[in-house]
């Protein structure tokens, strides 16, 4: 069966607010719903900044003296759930994908155009709820992973207010997640095939996947849990007979998989990125490929490597251990082909390329502390100590963040049609590098010596290193800076980029920028070679 | 902006390239379906690693009589035939005979969930009586929902199936398409949910 497009009803982008105004209404273009998610992220990245450097202030000396003790916890759960839920899996891949994805399947705009609106508008709604949640009795205390009891018996508004608000961005990310999957399996521009599409586009093919398989088993948790808090029955609750455990195996079973949902398409991000600035193709496609479904299908299976010290029997033990070191091998795969893409390419060294880099560097030292959590006895010995907050630092902020500030400086002649100052572009690289290393290569050498997370309050003899770790986190608040003053004189009076400033060949720069609303002026380009640098290739069709 | 400028233009020309695209409406429904059974999926592990790890305090009350549940089995077995039957009717645009299948499997899901409701209200356990009892009621709760909702959206589109006026023909086939594999879809959990609840 097919739908025949009435023109009347596709016009109906001529009924919307133009101009700026259109970034506050529910509009179907799927290039502005991706701003609106980048925006919109970036602002909640901002207030999760500032909780960070509050954490930070704190941590710098031993005592609790900044804040009460309730307070801490209050900041340090809000700072993981706005960095997560409402900063990284929205702008990674809702941002991005709702921008870059109809481009490269050659499409006018995403396959469901009004449940991508009404994904995006979930967002702000159930973010603004999460921060005005302080106001109420006390924000919830239990951490981003809500682990029972400490949820149930911690003030239960708070946490009441948490849930809710984690189900409406865990159903915002399943919607987008359809929507990415319906419109690179079917709304594919004829001719095109699979193992032609941009790297980007499988990243996000395999997150999707995991986004539609894993979330909902967060959502079915966390209505139990609220089961727990307001009925006062006792699934999670182990004095009415209840199970811990079965919470962090769920738990775990949707937020394993969320790290990769969260670095996934940053894989995707920086494989479209390096080969335009180092002018090579990108080594190992096809290997590629496969590495994003490896990591899909072992994702899925090895979540109980979070849970080693909770009383996890032997076989599981092993089973997980080995299916998480098995992960190395594709994610490995796909760090030697980026670094052989860079292999003798005529690189430029800019903004974007340089935060592609930095990415490179920092992912390798998440990578193998990752595989060092993985072993057992390793794992035992650092558990919940600031080990695991700098080996997760490292893949979501060292990887993740990375790229997309990266990708903010590769995209924005695209989206603006102006360029980004590259001299402010590289402060504003050099010193986010210095700080985030600075931050957060110390926190192993506490993690090691015992410290442990999540406490207002520590040794003193922790204290040194813990003031250089702040000193580290002072630079990245610092390094904002720069970036907004960019972006904001660059929007007022940057250099005109012009379509294909970067002379790239991914078909998002085959169009005006910024592109119109249809992407494309006539029929959409067939792309056969998105990484034909180097080569002679034929004009696209 | 230039954007904006020539839009209405390029519209125009899009327009007249008149395109057709395949209609995936189905495979966005399904992929829903698989991150709604993907929840089910997370509920019935954790009854089964209760009911393996989590033994129940001494005088529990678990038991749990069959023959109300197995009469809720066939309703929902019964009910997914008629619901065919009405979509066969409706390509043969027998558009009232439609309706009068539609309606009878709305009734049959009403019945289900009036059964449904005669069981809590006897049975000898309330939800925050122990594990079992709590888990039974968040499975059955959840499940009984999505009846609820399939109930309501088999009565629109009876309400949409209707002779004058209604949207429903056999050319606009898939409102009633999308119901009817939502509703097998239920049917099919329920199925699960009876053997994992009532007969294991």
């Amino acid at each position: 069966m097919t739908i025949s497009i009435d023109p009347q009803k596709t016009n109906n982008e001529s009924l919307q607010p133009k101009g700026w105004l259109r970034y506050f209404s529910f509009s179907l273009d799927h290039k502005v719903i991706g701003i609106q998610y980048l925006v919109c992220g970036f602002l909640f990245y901002l207030i999760g900044g500032t909780l960070a450097s509050a954490i930070r202030i704190e941590l710098a000396s031993p005592m609790s003296d900044f804040m009460p003790r309730d307070v801490y916890n209050q900041v340090l759960t809000l700072h993981g759930t706005i960095m997560i839920f409402l900063w990284i899996v929205p702008v990674v891949n809702g941002a991005f994908g709702n921008y870059l994805i109809p481009f490269y399947v050659g499409a006018r705009d995403m396959a469901f155009p009004r449940l991508n609106a009404v994904a995006f508008w979930l967002i702000p709604p159930s973010g603004l709820m999460l921060v005005a949640s302080y106001f109420v009795e006390g924000a919830a205390q239990a951490g981003w992973t809500a682990y029972p009891p400490l949820s149930i018996t911690t003030p239960q508004s708070g946490q009441i207010i948490w849930i809710l608000s984690v189900l409406l961005l865990g159903g915002s990310s399943i919607f987008g997640g359809i929507n990415f999957i319906a419109t690179i399996i079917k709304l594919r521009r004829p001719g095109l095939k699979l193992m032609q599409l941009p790297m980007y586009c499988w990243a996000m093919l395999g997150t999707s996947l995991l986004v539609v398989l894993s979330t909902p088993v967060l959502a079915g948790t966390l209505i139990l849990l609220s089961f727990d808090i307001i009925a006062n029955t006792g699934f999670f609750n182990p004095v009415l007979g209840g199970n811990v455990v079965v919470y962090q195996h769920l738990f775990w079973f949707y937020s394993h998989p969320a790290v990769y949902i969260m670095v996934l398409p940053a894989f995707g991000l920086v494989s479209e990125i390096l080969p335009v600035h180092a002018r090579k193709p990108l080594f190992g496609y096809t290997t590629m490929v496969f590495s994003v479904m490896g990591i899909v299908v072992l994702g899925l299976v090895v979540w109980a490597h979070h849970m080693f010290t909770s009383g996890t029997p032997p076989w599981m033990r092993l089973f997980f251990t080995i299916a998480t070191a098995f992960i190395a091998v594709p994610t490995g795969i796909k760090f030697f082909n980026w670094v052989a893409t860079l292999w003798g390419g005529k690189i430029s060294i800019n903004s974007a390329m340089l935060f592609s880099c930095g990415f490179i560097i920092n992912f390798v030292f998440g990578g193998i502390t990752g595989v060092a959590l993985a072993q057992v006895p390793f794992d035992i010995h650092v558990h919940d100590t600031y080990f695991v907050v700098a080996h997760f630092h490292y893949i979501v902020y060292g990887g993740t963040v990375f790229i997309i500030f990266s990708s903010i400086y590769h995209w924005f002649p695209k989206v603006t049609g102006k360029m980004l100052n590259e001299k402010l572009g590289i402060l504003h690289f050099i010193i986010t590098f210095i700080g985030f290393n600075l931050c957060f290569a110390p926190q192993h050498w506490l993690g090691l010596n015992g410290m442990p997370r999540r406490v207002a309050e520590y040794d003193p003899q922790f204290q040194f290193v813990n003031q250089i770790s702040s000193l580290g986190a002072l630079l990245m608040a610092i390094s904002t800076i720069p970036f907004l003053i960019n972006v904001f004189l660059s929007l007022r009076n940057g250099k005109d980029a012009g379509d294909n400033p970067w002379n790239a060949l991914t078909p998002e720069w085959l169009t005006s920028s910024p592109p119109p609303v249809e992407n494309w002026e006539g029929e959409a380009p067939l792309v056969e070679e998105p990484y034909g640098y180097g080569k002679e290739i034929s004009e696209p069709k | 902006m230039t954007t904006l400028d020539s839009s209405k233009e390029i519209q125009k020309n899009n327009s007249e390239v008149n395109e057709t695209h395949e209609d995936f409406r189905m495979f966005g429904l399904i992929t829903f379906l698989i991150a709604d059974g993907m929840t089910f999926a997370g509920f019935f592990a954790a009854y089964l690693t209760y009911k393996a790890v989590n033994p129940l305090p001494d005088g529990a009350i678990y038991e749990l009589e069959l023959p109300i549940p197995t009469l809720n089995t066939i309703l929902l077995l019964v009910s997914s035939a008629t619901f065919h039957k009405a979509g066969k009717a409706l390509l043969k645009d027998k558009n009232s005979d439609s309706q009068k299948w539609l309606f009878i499997t709305a009734f049959l899901g009403i019945i289900f969930l009036i059964c449904q409701l005669y069981e809590y209200f006897h049975l000898p356990f309330g939800l925050t009586d122990n594990l079992f009892a709590s888990t039974f009621y968040a499975l059955t709760g959840f499940h009984g929902l999505h009846v609820t909702l399939g109930t309501l959206m088999i009565l629109i589109i009876a309400w949409q199936s209707r002779i004058n006026g209604g949207r429903l023909t056999s050319q606009n086939m898939f409102p009633l398409e999308a119901v009817e594999l939502y509703w097998h879809f239920v049917d099919g959990i329920w199925v699960i949910l009876f053997i994992i609840l009532y007969l294991l």
